[in-house]
Parts: C-alpha cells; structure tokens; sequence
C-alpha cells in the first residue's frame, strides 16, 4: 500500500470535503454579516418610536374633512354627512375592485379615518378642502394618475389597486382618537 | 548606449518598470490602439460621456463641500450655494444641466450603436455594460434630483419608490427599506446622498470595464464590416485630437444653456420647499426618463407598469438576440433602417407623453408608443433579419471609397 499517497482515489476526498465546509462557512458567516447591513436601513428604534398621533374630533363638523399627520403621512378624517354614510352603505358590492364593507372600515359611522396616501404610487389625493375636487364618487379625486374614492375611502376607478387603508386607531374618549 | 537617453526618458524606464501606467493607458486609448479609419462624428459621443462624467464627478464634489443632507436644511443649503457660495451658482448649473447633457450624449452614443449594429456579435458584452451603466445613470440622477429637496425632489421620489410597492407579497417591505421609514423622510434623503455620492464612481468602474470589453474586437465602423488591420489608424493623434474638437463643440450647447438658460429643462415646481402634506399639480421626471414615464403610466395595471416600465430597459439585454440579422450596419440594411428611424421617433413620442397628464391623447399615443416599442423589439427585429435582402458589403473599407479600376 504505498502507493496509496499517489493514487487518484474515485469520489471525494478528506482535502475535498475541508475545502467545501470552509466555503460553505466562509459563505454563511458572509451572507450573516450583510443582513445588519441591510436591517440598517430599515425604519430605526426613534423613526418606529414616532408611531401615534392622538387628535380631538370635537370641533369637525358635519361635512367637514381634516387631514391629521401621523407617521409624517396625511390621515383623512371625514365627519360624514347622512348622506355620505348611505351612499357608502348602499353600494352594490360587486361593483368594487377591493371589496369591503363600510361597516367594516368606520368605528363610527359619522368618522371615516383613512391615510391620505392614494394607494397607487402614494400621491395625496384632493377631496379634503371644501373647494377641492371631489371626484365622480364624492370621496377623493387623486391629481396624480387619476384614482377616485368614494365616501368610505373605497377605490372605484383609476389605477389605484386597494381602498386607502384604515390605519389601526382607537377611540381614547367620546372625541379623543388616537392612531397608531 | 543608455547614457544618451535623457534623464527624464531614464526617469520615465525606471518608473514604467515598475507600474507600466503609462504604456497601459497608451494601449487604452494611446498610439497603441488602431482604430478603423472611418469612424464618424457618431463616434465622438463615447468620448463626451466619459468627459460629462468627470465633469459630475467634479462639480459633485464641490457641490458636496457646501450641501447638507437633512430635510430641515437641504433647501436653504443648495439656495446658499446658489446665492452665498462663490461661484456655487455656477457649480451648481454645471452638475445640474450636466446630467441632461449627459444624457444626451448617451443616447446618441446608444442610437449610434442600435444604427451601426454595434451590440452584434462579437459586441454582446461590451453593450451589457453599456446597459448596465444607462441604468445605473438612471439611479444617480434620479437621487440626485432628490437632494435639493424641492417639492418635484420629494414628489417624485414618492412616486417612484412607491413602483416597488406593486410588487407582490415583499413590495411593502421593500419600500419600507428603500424609505427607511413610514414614507420619504430624512432617512430616505441621507441615504440617497450617500448613494448619490457612490454611483458615479461605480459607473467610473463600468466604464473601465466598457473599454477593455471595446478592446478585444476593436471599434465598430460606419460601414458594421470588420476593419482590415491596413485600415485602422493609431487612436492617438487621430481620434484623441478629433474627440477634443468634438468636446470643444458640445460645450459650446452645454454651456449655452449653463450661462443662458440654466433652468429651461428644470421644473419650477422644485424652487419650493418639499412639503409631504401638498401634491403638485402634475408630477414630471425629468427629461430623461420620460420615455421610461410614459410607458408606466400608459398601462392601467400597478404591477404590469412597473413591469413594462423595467422590460422597456432590461429588453435591451436581449438585443444582440432579437436581432437576426448579421448585418451590422443599417447602411446596408433597406429595411431595418425605416425601422430604426420608427423607433426613434417613437421614443421621442414617448418622451412627450411622459411630461403630458395621462388622459385623452397623450393617453392614447402612450399606448400606442408602449406596443410600438416592444413589438419592434420582439417582433419587428427578429422578422426583418430573417425576411430583407441586405445590400452587398464592400470587401475592405479602402474598397468602399476607392473605385476599382475599369
Ligand atoms: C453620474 C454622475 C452624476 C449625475 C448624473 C448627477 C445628477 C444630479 C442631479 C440631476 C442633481 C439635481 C440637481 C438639482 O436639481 O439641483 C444632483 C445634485 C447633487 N449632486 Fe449629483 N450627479 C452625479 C454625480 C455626483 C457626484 C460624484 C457627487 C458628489 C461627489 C454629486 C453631488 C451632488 C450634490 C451635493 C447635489 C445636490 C446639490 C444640487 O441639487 O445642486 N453628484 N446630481
Ligand atoms: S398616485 Fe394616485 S393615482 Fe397614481
């Protein structure tokens, strides 16, 4: 058996094997090292730390619309007329693209509160001053690239893919809300 | 005998010894590398786009000396460089047009090369590059069109990070990563400085790498036939003297519109403050990504847009492919070169759709322009390499001027 040093053996070696293990650690440890690189990036502890607003309804009267900042983005409050509330309600289902009930997106049928940001490519949609452009569904009109909304915040037409959201929120008293 | 050689020439033998830089730039661009000795003004741009890069990389810097990249002070930083800073106003209008003029002069170098047939075999690679660096382009300016944080700077930059949303499942945390945040805010303006500062040193490689890839076949010639070694000249004198003149005339354009009209293709809107809580009227890119724009926004669909939008850029990859025929010049090619002028115009078309609201005409002819363009390059190349008849190649390029004896 002395040749056995020269031989070419079949299959993988001891010298193989190392050399496939050191890689597979070196690789590891590497793809390890970029992970806190990207995470970096993400929204840090005082940007995450921001995440509440609270604000008082009391002085919004009927028809009126305010946009409050949370997170830096518009939030709409709408205090809904009568009217406002039915046309939401009555809507035939089938004719949404994101089909949601307006139960489902108001605490308070008279207080919709939904972002202000169109959820096609995050434009402010118009609707919100009294002289505003409403659009054809008496919601919001976005200038961007031409989204309406309807009175619960519901996309009808346009390219927007979704409703605007509902931001997770609270009622702290009869008129104190807060977001986040 | 060694002692007549001068001091500086045994100076220079000791130093290129050691670190032969100089023979190596003088094979890059130097006496050592023949060219074909036909080249025309088309040729020029390569060299323009190397000189605008410089120009970025240096206006840039100074630029930086004086910028401040938080959201509270970028504004009053570039409007302190435009009034305080000496000379800022001219730094500043320098690297500001200079990205348009970049531009340009990359896309004629582009449509030179779709012209000549110059991303043809055995080109592929060094017009992958050339992809890569137009896309890289793309991102540098486009963070760099953020910085001044104008309400086009933030606006814009909403729009286009948002795209990422479309798409599905990992979308929203893509963004939340680009942001760093719950919407463009000064994480998202810092971290765009940074890579803002970056990119054209990353580009500076890519060109590096454009070059040595241009080197193994040589320059592609008007005429798209390979050049005889009988018919290259040495790049310098010839064409080191002939892209200064070149240079010397598109600045005399560039710094026309620098001392003249120094805010013609800049958007007003980005003179007022970034406010996250007002949308402009009407959102435009810049220029040069209009084309881009328009293809975006001419689809209904979020996600297919955004599809379409980076199909429009990464079709280019497949290019050499699509192309069938093995005919490198449009000189010779009857028909490719009707289709060649179709696309260009329709490019142009696009460009104009891109800065119109996206309703009634502007709307149709964005549809129209957007089938145009893929259907031209997945349907119209292939077909028109297998179908038309190109006319005969000369032999030589010495052949094609000289005529033979009768
Ligand atoms: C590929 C090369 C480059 C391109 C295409 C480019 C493009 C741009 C554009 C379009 C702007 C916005 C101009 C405005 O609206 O005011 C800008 C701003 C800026 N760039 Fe660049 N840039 C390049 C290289 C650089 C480099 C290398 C640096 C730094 C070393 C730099 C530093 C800056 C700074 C500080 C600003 C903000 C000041 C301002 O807005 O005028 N750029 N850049
Ligand atoms: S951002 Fe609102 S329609 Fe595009």
């Amino acid at each position: 058996m002395a040749n056995t040093a020269h031989a070419e053996p079949a299959g993988e070696t001891r010298r193989d094997f190392l050399l496939h293990t050191t890689v597979a650690v070196g690789a590891v440890g590497t793809a390890m090292m970029v992970w806190p690189l990207i995470h970096s990036m993400n929204p840090a502890a005082d940007t995450l730390s921001l995440s509440t607003t609270e604000f008082s309804i009391a002085g919004v009267t009927e028809g009126q619309r305010i946009v409050v900042v949370w997170r830096g983005n518009p939030v709409f409050v709408a205090h809904r007329t009568k009217a406002e509330i039915d046309e939401a309600r009555k809507v035939n289902l089938s004719e949404l693209k994101d089909v949601q009930k307006d139960e489902d997106r108001a605490q308070k049928p008279e207080f919709l509160i939904v972002s202000g940001s169109c959820t096609h490519l995050g434009c402010i949609p118009l609707g919100s001053k009294p002289t505003d452009p409403k659009g054809e569904f008496g919601g919001w009109f976005c200038p961007c690239h031409g989204s309406q909304y309807d009175t619960s915040g519901r996309i009808r037409k346009g390219p927007a893919p979704r409703n605007l959201d509902v931001p997770p929120y609270k009622y702290l008293s009869e008129t104190t809300v807060r977001i986040g | 005998m060694d002692n007549q050689k001068s001091v500086w020439r045994r100076a220079f033998e000791w130093h290129e010894a050691r670190l032969p830089i100089i023979s190596y730039i003088d094979h890059a661009v130097g006496t050592q590398y023949p060219a074909p000795k036909n080249l025309n003004y088309f040729w020029n741009f390569g060299f323009i786009a190397g000189f605008m890069l410089m120009t970025m990389i240096l206006t840039g810097i100074f630029l930086a000396m004086n910028y401040t990249d938080h959201t509270s002070m970028a504004f009053d930083s570039v409007e302190h460089i435009m009034r305080d800073v000496n000379y800022g106003w001219l730094i500043r209008y320098m690297h500001f047009n200079g990205a348009s003029f970049f531009f340009i002069a990359v896309y004629i170098h582009i449509f030179r090369g779709l012209y000549y047939g110059s991303y043809k075999a055995p080109r592929e690679v060094l017009w992958w590059i050339g992809v890569i660096i137009l896309i890289v382009m793309m991102a540098t300016a486009f963070m760099g069109y953020v910085l001044p944080w104008g309400q086009m700077s933030f606006w814009g930059a909403k729009v286009i990070t948002s795209l990422f949303t479309a798409i599905p499942v990992v979308g929203d945390a893509i963004t939340t990563l680009l942001w760093g945040g719950f919407g463009v805010d000064n994480p998202t303006l810092n971290r765009f400085f940074s890579l803002h500062y970056l990119l054209p040193f990353v580009i500076l490689g890519l060109v590096v790498l454009h070059i040595w890839a241009l080197h193994i076949p040589g320059s592609n010639n008007p005429l798209g036939i390979d050049a005889a070694p009988a018919d290259k000249i040495p790049f310098h004198p010839y064409y080191t003297a002939k892209d200064a003149f070149g240079v010397g005339v598109f600045l005399l354009f560039y710094f026309a519109v620098v001392f003249y009209a120094p805010n013609a293709l800049g958007d007003p809107v980005n003179y007022v403050k970034a406010n996250p809580l007002v949308t402009p009227n009407s959102i435009v890119p810049e220029w040069y990504l209009l084309p881009f724009y328009a293809i975006l926004r001419a689809i209904p669909n979020k996600l297919l847009g955004f599809i379409a939008m980076f199909g429009a850029l990464l079709v280019l990859f497949v290019l050499p492919w699509l192309d069938t025929s093995r005919v490198r010049s449009a000189t010779f090619r009857p028909v490719y070169r009707v289709f060649f002028w179709l696309f260009l115009l329709n490019a142009i078309m696009l460009g104009w759709c891109g800065a119109q609201h996206p309703e009634g005409l502007p709307l149709v002819l964005s549809r129209l322009g957007t089938a145009w363009y893929f259907l031209h390059m997945i349907v119209i190349l292939p077909v028109v390499g297998w179908l038309e008849t190109p006319k005969p190649l000369p032999v030589s390029i010495s052949q094609s001027v000289l005529k033979p004896a009768e």
